[in-house]
């Protein structure tokens, strides 16, 4: 480490850049746009070294859909290839909600590690980092919708709508998540350690995707689950999926649906923003 | 000098501007004071050294002149900027190397540069060459391509240091540096800051916990204790003032320990410590080692064990406040800052500040 000649500003004034000594007072939003997309990319990056954060989010939700398919389809529906058409869209719901939880996790995780202080050090938009993590986390959850209908199709299952309706399935459950990952982002900032955000989050979500007509008919259960099954917002979600995807009603699930969004991001997202400026 | 130059040019200001300027710097922690009223100035292209204690407030000042944090109180200029108003600005200025190496464990060192230049606005091959650039520089080549969670502590310190000079920075702050490094990677982390100040005219404000390597960087040193500077002054007068050393002898055979203490006694100027035959005094000057030993020999004395020793923090802190740096308990009084180049009184008797407990 004995030569840094390349490595520092240049003693000769005016041959780095110029006279014009400091940039500019603020980021401009095409800068934050790009500030965003960079470390959007580092979120994905990592991927390549972290092999099981592959298997995490492409692995775990095939193994659910083939778990679903073969071991309960069959005593749930009478037929697999029945059930694997009423379970995907919900299947695909449960997954989305919980990878949601991957945005509160990875904030922690470059809370606690002090990578945060290190982009927080940089002129670039403070906004960034929230940012680009929640765009790298969307273009995840669209990665398993995709593996999960490719599988899907492998195994029988036929989207019997359209395209556009399929894609505005997609649209849906990626906007859906995008309101949902607001909870995951206020706990992230909370919390003093990456697990008890997965802790949280299985507490939370477990119950909430089980106890709604993600995977099983809501007239099967109990009267009193019932009631609560149709206030859920995960029962609209795949309710609306399925619509879209297979086939029953649209416009009321997804309207139930998109107002949920919008009440969660409504409530969460502000929280989500005081608890990530007063922790950074 | 260059360095200064360039730094007065981009604050618009003479050459003369320092790169720091910290006014009565307050930051709360509910009820804990962090600091509690900071004064500094740091002439541009020099080495500041922060030392003190874990817990005296050195990482909060950095964090506050790095605009990480907004002080309570107080004003702070970095670059001619103020850190509250102008953040952004100061940012543009500023290279900030944490006390954890703040690296991305999952991205590979080739990529955390590359990441930091497009961040800062480079084209994709030209934040490609300068990831090219400092990995060679500080000896990654090897490693570029592998996550940077299988780097040694040595490594990572050296990406996360490479990781601040991507902006080509004109003040770089060094948070504990060398915490936790093996001797070698401590030495070559010190070569690094003695280039980058004296080859590059970069301002460099580090804090430590090692009086020696602040003895070893910094033009100026600031002890900090709950928050406050205690002393302040060149590393030559902190250590005329709490002496530097401490010198240990113990002769091989017990019986002689009168007479080297007595010999110690005429040399140093003070009465040593004796602990058994262990004869321990504190000194300024490295030069009473050979005169005690040629001394000793004239006089046939055996010498059993003979050490001269940099003094640790501890002892300085003891010199300086009389309590021991531990942190997070409260001074026993109120302690005024002691301008150690304005030329105390007390520091022409070393004796009434040593403290006895220091001796080992």
């Amino acid at each position: 480490m004995t030569a840094l000649t390349t490595t520092l500003p240049s003693q000769t004034p005016g041959t780095t850049g110029g006279a014009e000594p400091v940039g500019s007072a603020r980021v401009t939003p095409l800068d934050a746009l790009r500030h965003t997309a960079t470390l959007a990319w580092r979120t994905l990056v990592q991927v390549r070294h972290n092999p099981m954060e592959l298997l995490d989010f492409s692995v775990q939700p095939l193994m659910f859909l083939l778990l679903f398919t073969y071991v309960f389809g069959g005593a749930i529906s009478g037929s697999t290839g029945d059930y694997l058409t009423f379970a995907l869209p919900g299947i695909i719901v449960q997954n989305t909600l919980f990878t949601t939880l991957n945005t509160g996790t990875g904030l922690n995780t470059d809370l606690t590690k002090g990578v945060f202080d290190r982009l927080r050090s940089l002129p670039i938009a403070r906004c960034a980092p929230l940012a680009g993590r929640i765009l790298a986390d969307m273009t995840k959850q669209l990665w398993a919708i995709a593996m999960l209908l490719g599988l899907g199709y492998i195994l029988g299952f036929r989207v019997q709508t359209g395209p556009l309706q399929a894609l505005a399935a997609c649209g849906l459950v990626v906007l859906f998540a995008l309101a949902a990952s607001w909870i995951s982002v206020l706990v992230g900032m909370l919390v003093s350690e990456p697990e008890k955000v997965m802790i949280f989050g299985f507490t939370l979500i477990f119950p909430l995707t089980f106890v709604s007509n993600a995977f099983v008919q809501t007239s099967t259960m109990p009267g009193w689950l019932q009631a609560f099954v149709k206030v859920n917002p995960v029962t609209a979600l795949a309710d609306a999926t399925r619509g879209l995807l297979v086939s029953g009603p649209v416009w009321t699930p997804t309207w139930h649906a998109l107002l949920w969004a919008a009440g969660l991001a409504a409530v969460f997202a502000p929280l989500a923003v005081v608890a990530f400026k007063r922790r950074v | 000098m260059a360095a200064c130059k360039l730094i007065g040019m981009t604050v618009r200001h003479e050459h003369s501007t320092p790169a720091i300027v910290a006014e009565g710097l307050v930051k709360r922690y509910g009820a804990t004071t962090a600091l509690a009223g900071v004064d500094l100035t740091v002439p541009a292209g020099t080495v500041f050294g922060l030392l003190g204690p874990n817990g005296a407030g050195k990482t909060t000042a950095v964090r506050v002149l790095a605009t990480l944090i907004r002080p309570d109180a107080g004003r702070a200029l970095v670059g001619g900027y103020d850190v509250r108003h102008d953040s952004h600005r100061v940012r543009q200025l500023v290279g900030l190397t944490g006390q954890y190496a703040s690296v991305d464990e999952m991205l590979t060192g080739r990529e955390n540069l590359l990441m930091i230049g497009r961040l800062l606005g480079l084209s994709r091959s030209a934040a490609k060459a300068r990831a090219r650039e400092l990995l060679a520089d500080f000896r990654l080549t090897e490693s570029a391509d592998r996550a940077a969670r299988t780097y040694s502590g040595g490594m990572r310190r050296r990406l996360d240091l490479a990781a601040s000079l991507v902006g080509r920075p004109r003040l770089l702050f060094l948070d504990e540096p060398t915490t936790g490094l093996d001797p070698r990677s401590r030495n070559e982390m010190w070569d690094v800051v003695r280039d980058l100040v004296g080859g590059h005219g970069v301002t460099v404000l580090l804090t430590t916990q090692y009086l020696e390597e602040a003895d070893q960087l910094a033009d100026d040193i600031a002890v900090v204790d709950h928050g406050r500077i205690i002393a302040h002054g060149s590393p030559e007068a902190l250590k005329k003032q709490t002496g530097a050393q401490t010198l240990a002898v113990r002769p091989g055979d017990a019986a002689n320990t009168p007479l080297v203490a007595a010999t110690v006694a005429e040399l140093v100027g003070v009465a040593p410590d004796v602990a058994g035959s262990l004869v321990s005094a504190r000194v300024t000057d490295p030069a009473v080692l050979p005169a005690l030993v040629r001394r000793l020999d004239d006089a046939g004395v055996t010498v059993g064990e003979i050490t001269l020793r940099s003094s640790s923090l501890d002892e300085v802190f003891l010199a300086l406040t009389g309590h021991p740096a531990t942190a997070g308990s409260n001074p026993t009084e109120p302690t005024s800052p002691t301008d150690v180049n304005g030329g105390e009184p007390a520091v022409d008797d070393p004796a009434a500040r040593i403290p006895a407990a220091t001796r080992s």
